[in-house]
């Protein structure tokens, strides 16, 4: 069933960190390939000619494009492990619903917060706090969104924490401050092999950015 | 299914997203409550079943309220498991149906916004984006008879807002990106739709549409200057 297994990836993306967790949750060998994103290989534009984006899944030569379809693509292959999705449909519709609310806002304000100065990034902080605190909402007192093993939600937004460092350095806050139940979830997760190895450190996504700064001429 | 299911949905007759998630009831055949929503005097019923993003479309089954009509699509599905089945078995066969629906909502549809809501360079800069990404749409479905292949499913539905609402809101433009010339296999899926009683009958009604449409277009115009 395993077949032939690679992973388009760039190692600060958080999108490409969730099918990294999902493989590793399930145990499943793949073949990690790194792409420089200023001189994508052949085999990412063949492999997803739409978007020229990573991560690709190309499982038995067939690509998967999309973080969220990749990681329900694994879970429905590898349906015996560690299983992510809930198998009752209302439950399923509520876990989708929060990895869409995570899609349409943390990367894009957490890009604000890195990106802008001022008002606008003023304004990006406000709104991130807000999205967190709705999360830590939904999260309530379970260990983890998916009940007492990682699900969906868990692996689509604690990616970001590896960037929380770099959003906290530009905008100049502290995110435990404001959110600390989102932030012992986190400490959760990444007591998780799964985890802790997809997830790159806080420091070098840092200097990461600092460097797309230096190149976007960003302040 | 007993007399004691209730499905409500909260929609807005111009929206293709409330438009899609009506379609999948009535094919698969089931009854529902439909409660239209002014989206300037949102209802509190609607931000009860929606505070996150209050908006429509909203399926409530039982009291439980699914938001956002990619997942009602889904959970439709999964719970009414009759004919017809919107999705396939196949993991594979799912994942590029869950991308063709996504690159719709967040390529297409997106952009179509955009070639609404600006003017000038802009504009034309969003109609080329908007034209590339419905070529992408009609290569996907040359050679097939439905997006799924043998029968509507999942993509078609999605793709719905091609039918109708797509030539009302560029005649009220004024523009002409979609035409049987630029895009025969669209064309070609679109008369195959219309053959299916419920896709049909979900048409909207045109002058009503036009009007909305341009009532909108002028609404902006004036508030940006």
């Amino acid at each position: 069933m395993a077949g032939e297994l690679v992973l388009l990836d760039f190692w600060p993306s958080p999108f490409g960190m969730r099918s990294r967790i999902a493989l590793a949750e399930k145990g499943i060998p793949y073949e990690y390939r790194e792409e420089d994103l200023r001189n994508k290989s052949d085999l990412l534009l063949q492999m997803n000619p739409v978007h020229k984006k990573i991560p690709v899944l190309i499982h038995n030569g067939k690509p998967v494009c999309e973080s969220v379809i990749q990681v329900q693509y694994i879970d429905e292959v590898w349906h015996d492990k560690a299983p992510l999705i809930p198998s009752d449909p209302y439950q399923r519709a509520v876990a989708r619903f929060w990895v869409d609310f995570i899609d349409k806002k943390i990367y894009e304000l957490g890009s604000k917060i890195w990106k802008t100065k001022g008002e606008e990034q003023a304004n990006a902080k406000k709104e991130f706090i807000e999205c967190l605190k709705l999360l830590e909402g939904e999260l309530g007192d379970k260990t983890y969104f998916g009940g007492e093993s990682l699900g969906y939600v868990d692996v689509a937004l604690v990616p970001f924490y590896s960037w929380f460092y770099a959003y906290e350095k530009c905008g100049d806050f502290s995110i435990e401050a404001e959110c600390p139940k989102m932030i012992a979830w986190v400490k959760r997760c990444m007591q998780k092999e799964s985890v802790a190895k997809s997830l790159p450190d806080q420091e070098k996504v840092y200097e990461f950015i600092l460097q797309l700064k230096k190149v976007f001429g960003i302040e | 299914m007993g007399d004691d299911e209730e499905v409500k949905v909260f929609g807005m007759w111009a929206s293709p997203y409330s438009r899609r998630v009506e379609l999948a009831l009535k094919l698969k055949g089931i009854p529902y409550e439909y409660i239209e929503e002014d989206l300037s005097n949102k209802s509190a019923l609607l931000i009860k079943h929606n505070p996150v993003h209050q908006k429509i479309p909203v399926l409530v089954h039982n009291g439980k309220s699914i938001p956002e009509s990619l997942v009602i699509l889904e959970y439709i599905d999964e719970t009414w498991r009759n004919n017809p089945i919107l999705l396939s078995q196949d993991p594979y066969d799912r994942a590029m149906a869950r991308f063709w629906a996504k690159f719709i909502d967040e390529k297409i549809l997106s952009t179509t916004r955009k070639v609404s809501f600006t003017t000038g360079k802009e504009q034309e800069h969003a109609i080329e984006e908007v034209t590339e990404q419905l070529k992408l749409l009609e290569n996907e479905v040359k050679g097939k008879a439905y997006f799924g292949g043998e029968g509507i499913g999942y993509v078609d539905i999605v793709a719905n807002f091609l039918v109708f609402w797509f030539g009302n809101l560029q005649e009220a433009l004024g523009i002409n990106i979609f035409s049987q010339h630029k895009f025969p296999f669209i064309f070609e899926w679109i008369q195959k739709q219309l053959k299916i009683d419920m896709v049909d009958e979900s048409r909207i009604p045109k002058d009503k549409h036009l009007t909305y449409i341009r009532t909108r277009l002028a609404a902006f115009k004036s508030a940006s200057k």
